[in-house]
This record gives C-alpha cells, sequence and structure tokens, in this order.
C-alpha cells in the first residue's frame, strides 16, 4: 500500500520536473507556427515567420558566422584536445599536473571572467574584433570537453593491446594509427560534436570577442528579444533547438556505445 | 631529465629505425607533438589574458575611459561603496537561493531517475542531458513568451476569468529567479545522478537492518555518501548563476543587477576597464575557494570510504 503510493508520487514528481523543463520549450515551439504576430493565442498554422527568416538579411549573415566559426573551431579543438588527451595518457612528464589544471580551468570558471579576458587581451594585442576572435575563443573554451570525452573513453582501454602491437615492432606512430584511433574514434566524433554544439550555442564568450559585422544567431536573438517578442524569433529558436537535438543524440549514441 | 628519460623509456621500449636525432637530444617526439599544441594554446589564449586581467586590474582609469599605466589599488578598494556592496550582496542571495532551490527540486528527481528501472534511465537521462545543450537564451526567451504581459499565462489566466487585469509577472526577481533556476537545472541534476547512481545499495539495507528507519539510513548514509555529487552539482549551478547576465538583463527590472551585469557594463557602458577587470578577478578569487572547499570535500570524502 504504502509502497505503491510512494511509487505514485514519484511518478507524478517526475512528470512535474519534465512539464518544468519541457512546456516551455514547447510552448515556444507550437507559436513559432502560430499565424499571429502576437506570441499568446493560437490562430492557425503557418510557416510564414520561417520564410520571413530566410529573406532576413541580418540572420543569415548571422548564420553563415556562426557555422564557419563552429566548423574551424570543432576541427581545430578536436585535433588539439585529442593529441594533447592522448600525449597526457601516454607519458608522463613533468609538470603534467600543471597541465592538468590548465585544461580544467574554462570548464570552471565563470564565462565572462573568460569573455573580459580574451577582450582585453585582443585589445592590448590591437587585434580587430571578429570572426577571428571568435574562432580563438571558441577554441579555447572547446579544448577542454574534448579532452574529457576523450580521456574518459581512454580510461577504459587495455593498454596491453598497444604494447603487444609495439612488441611486434610497429613504430609508435603506426601504433597509433592502427590501434589507439580506431578505438577513440567514437569519442573523437563525439566530441567534435560537442564542441559544435558548444560553439553554435555559446553567448556569453561571444558577447565580449564579437565585432560589429561578425555577429553570431545567439547574439542576433539577444538583440532581436530586447526590441520585442516576435514569432521570427521563436522559428529562428525552434531551428537551433532542432539542430541541438539532433547533434545530441548522435553524439549521445557514440558516447554511450561500447 | 629524469622524467623525460623515463618517458622515452617507456613510451618507446624498442625503437625500429635508427637514431637521426643526434643522442644529446633525447627528446621524446611523440610527447612534444601531442602535448605542444594545447599547451601553447593555453598559455597564449588563456593563461597570457588572465594575468592581463590581473595587471589592468591594478591600472587606473584614464580620463577618456582608456587605461593609464599607474598602479594603485583603489579598483578594489572601490568594493568597499555600498553602492558595489550592496550589488555583490544581492548577486549572492540570488545565486544562493537558485542554488537551494535546484538542490531542493533535483535531488529527489535525480533519486528517482537513478532508481527508475533500467530499460528507462537511459531515455529518463537524456531527457535532462537535452536541456544542458539546449542555447540557454533560448530556454531564458520560452520563460519570456510565457511571463509577459501579453504573454501565455496572462491569457490563460484571464481567459479562464481567474483575473481581469494582465499581473506583472516579468521584470522582477522573481522572474530572474525563475530564468536562473530553469537554465540552471540540469546542471544541478547530472551530478547528482552521477553520485546516487554510483551508491552501493547494500549499504542501505545494511542500515536498514541494524534498525536505521529510513530517515536516518538517508541522512546518515546515502546524503554524506552523494556530498560530492551535492557539492559539485551546487559549484556548476552558483558560480554561472553570478554571470549569466543576459537573464536579468531581459528578464529583471531596472535595479536588478548580478555581479555578471556589473562587469559587462564595466567594460561595454561605463568603460571602466580596470574596475571592470578588479571585479572579475574577485569573481575568479571567489571561484576558485569555492572549487577548493569542492576538493576538500570530495577527498574528505574519499578518505571516510577507505576508513569504512
Amino acid at each position: 500500500m504504502t509502497s505503491k503510493l510512494t511509487r505514485w508520487s514519484a511518478v507524478v514528481y517526475a512528470a512535474l520536473i519534465y512539464s518544468f523543463l519541457y512546456i516551455p520549450i514547447l510552448i515556444l515551439i507550437a507559436f513559432s507556427f502560430n499565424d499571429s504576430k502576437l506570441n499568446a493565442v493560437w490562430q492557425g498554422f503557418t510557416l510564414e515567420w520561417y520564410v520571413q527568416l530566410w529573406s532576413n538579411t541580418n540572420v543569415l549573415e548571422a548564420a553563415k558566422v556562426t557555422l564557419i566559426v563552429a566548423v574551424v573551431s570543432t576541427i581545430a579543438s578536436t585535433m588539439i584536445g585529442t593529441l594533447v588527451a592522448v600525449g597526457m595518457y601516454k607519458y608522463h612528464f613533468r609538470g603534467k599536473s600543471v597541465l592538468d589544471a590548465g585544461l580544467y580551468i574554462p570548464l570552471v570558471m565563470s564565462e565572462i571572467v573568460m569573455g573580459i579576458a580574451f577582450l582585453a587581451f585582443f585589445s592590448m594585442v590591437d587585434m580587430p574584433l571578429g570572426i577571428w576572435t571568435l574562432i580563438i575563443a571558441h577554441i579555447t573554451f572547446c579544448i577542454p570537453f574534448v579532452v574529457v570525452v576523450i580521456r574518459a573513453r581512454l580510461q577504459g582501454f587495455d593498454r596491453s593491446i598497444e604494447e603487444a602491437a609495439m612488441d611486434l615492432g610497429a613504430s609508435e606512430w603506426k601504433t597509433f594509427l592502427l590501434i589507439t584511433l580506431p578505438v577513440i574514434s567514437p569519442a573523437i566524433v563525439a566530441s567534435a560534436l560537442l564542441a559544435f554544439t558548444l560553439s553554435i550555442d555559446d553567448v556569453i564568450i561571444s558577447f565580449f570577442v564579437a565585432g560589429p559585422g561578425s555577429t553570431t544567431l545567439p547574439l542576433q536573438i539577444f538583440s532581436m528579444v530586447r526590441f520585442g517578442v516576435t514569432p521570427e524569433i521563436n522559428a529562428l529558436s525552434t531551428i537551433m533547438l532542432a539542430v541541438t537535438l539532433v547533434i545530441v543524440i548522435t553524439a549521445e549514441r557514440l558516447r554511450t556505445r561500447g | 631529465m629524469k622524467d623525460q628519460s623515463t618517458a622515452a623509456v617507456m613510451s618507446n621500449p624498442n625503437q625500429s629505425e635508427p637514431k637521426k636525432t643526434g643522442k644529446k637530444f633525447k627528446i621524446n617526439t611523440g610527447l612534444l607533438w601531442t602535448i605542444s599544441p594545447a599547451t601553447i594554446w593555453l598559455v597564449l589564449f588563456l593563461v597570457v589574458p588572465l594575468i592581463l586581467v590581473l595587471f589592468v586590474s591594478f591600472m587606473s582609469r584614464g580620463t577618456y575611459g582608456g587605461i593609464e599605466y599607474t598602479f594603485t589599488i583603489e579598483n578594489y578598494l572601490r568594493f568597499l561603496d555600498p553602492l558595489y556592496l550592496n550589488i555583490m550582496w544581492t548577486s549572492v542571495v540570488m545565486a544562493g537561493i537558485t542554488t537551494l532551490a535546484c538542490l531542493i527540486l533535483g535531488y529527489p528527481f535525480a533519486y528517482l531517475i537513478a532508481r527508475s528501472p533500467v530499460q528507462y534511465r537511459t531515455i529518463l537521462l537524456f531527457l535532462v542531458i537535452v536541456p544542458f545543450w539546449t542555447n540557454s537564451l533560448v530556454r531564458t526567451y520560452a520563460w519570456i513568451v510565457l511571463l509577459r504581459t501579453e504573454g501565455v499565462i496572462n491569457n490563460l489566466l484571464i481567459y479562464l476569468g481567474w483575473i481581469q487585469e494582465p499581473l506583472q509577472l516579468l521584470y522582477n526577481d522573481g522572474a530572474v529567479l525563475i530564468g536562473l533556476i530553469y537554465t540552471l537545472f540540469p546542471f544541478m541534476v547530472l551530478p547528482l545522478y552521477g553520485s546516487i547512481e554510483k551508491l552501493d545499495k547494500s549499504l542501505l539495507e545494511a542500515a536498514s537492518d541494524l534498525g536505521a528507519k529510513p530517515w536516518q539510513a538517508f541522512l546518515k548514509v546515502t546524503l554524506p555518501l552523494t556530498m560530492p555529487g551535492i557539492v559539485s552539482g551546487s559549484l556548476l549551478v552558483f558560480i554561472p548563476a553570478l554571470g549569466l547576465f543576459f537573464i536579468p538583463d531581459l528578464m529583471g527590472g531596472a535595479k536588478t543587477m548580478i555581479i555578471g551585469n556589473l562587469i559587462k557594463n564595466q567594460f561595454l557602458t561605463a568603460r571602466d576597464w580596470p574596475f571592470g577587470s578588479a571585479l572579475s578577478i574577485v569573481l575568479m578569487i571567489l571561484t576558485l575557494i569555492l572549487i577548493a572547499i569542492y576538493v576538500r570535500i570530495a577527498e574528505g570524502d574519499r578518505r571516510g570510504i577507505h576508513d569504512i
């Protein structure tokens, strides 16, 4: 009797929390298809707001910047992050714990501090704010996430396979290419996807390092929301949600598989 | 020296290629190639910028908003101004309430997921991971759609006849708190889930066999053993809650300000970089202290388990 009661209250509680998490997002998505300028009462289905986005040059330009920044910083941070994760797994060297701490700083530090540190740095070295400063900043905050994902994968890896390959005469490079890389490749893809999501969704750091001609989509949403709530913002938000959802599903599958 | 040679021996027991590099340069190329890109990158784009912030925080403000290179501790003394102390206090209180609310709502929730049947667990957890990765600005905007005067909630209440005039739900501290809690909730649940899932059920059974009531078992066994999850979840909520300036910007009233807004304003509106830098350094020190406490608790916990 009591166990049944506790069980039901558990289900109800979980349902309430999931509603809290998802109802606002679902309402936001629903109103992106609403045939009314006001985000309040349902008037009928339309795709008008998506069509309008397509002719909004600011949004298109921001989408282009976002994509370029995300692709470049994903590739760079995945490469740098994978290398250092492998290096830290394979070798013992002086200063390893310092490097370890350095890699954890961006994970725990307040984003706003990183944002203003970049701003101060770029202005000191006279680097104009724009797409390049965005790329540098994004690579920096993506590296630690890549390292975390790949190290997690390496921790469960049987090292004796590598040793066996080297005993049989494979060079270090060959061992890496033929043994280590295939084992960690799902983690590499997963970490690249996560880096990509981090990059396209970043608000705070981008806010400080984006230039006048190089807005990203989240910053575009930020400035649009300041002028008021429009169904166009809902449409743009919905697209961003969809992209994130697809990426996260893929990354989770890769991460948990095998 | 010794480290390098041991590393070389460990990583390359039988070098098949002849030694092209001279004997004196026995630097491990594998090591060099793997860790130097990240090391150089982090030094250049993380360490140097942070040192720069520290440096600027001790400079004075120039007449036209620039930086004048004369040493001063004035920027740190300005904290004692009641105006700024007040903002700091509000900020810490708001972040504290957010953390507490996320913990109270999140702990039973994480417990339920961790104890749910295995076949549902993956999907239940996934439904928390999705908001974790979703753009926080989009999630904030979703609440603006709900709360504003012509918004969904007001319309619904008027339609139901519960109210005649729309309520002012947005642009106050309550709205900011909702925004912060909603945005940061997954950051609390995920570490909590991690520590609860790891919890050995047999310990609870043992407690119960020895006559402990469920609440006693919870207080004496579950709570202490999941403390690392509680602390890391709280850090992951508390630290960003001090800095998420766009939530008070979009959902708060004119007077709602957190440290994040203050820092942002120093850099973009007031153009007082030295003071903004000093604020950032204080925020950074606060963060480091919190992390040090976390490390202490996590280590103490590990020792505790060894004692058992």
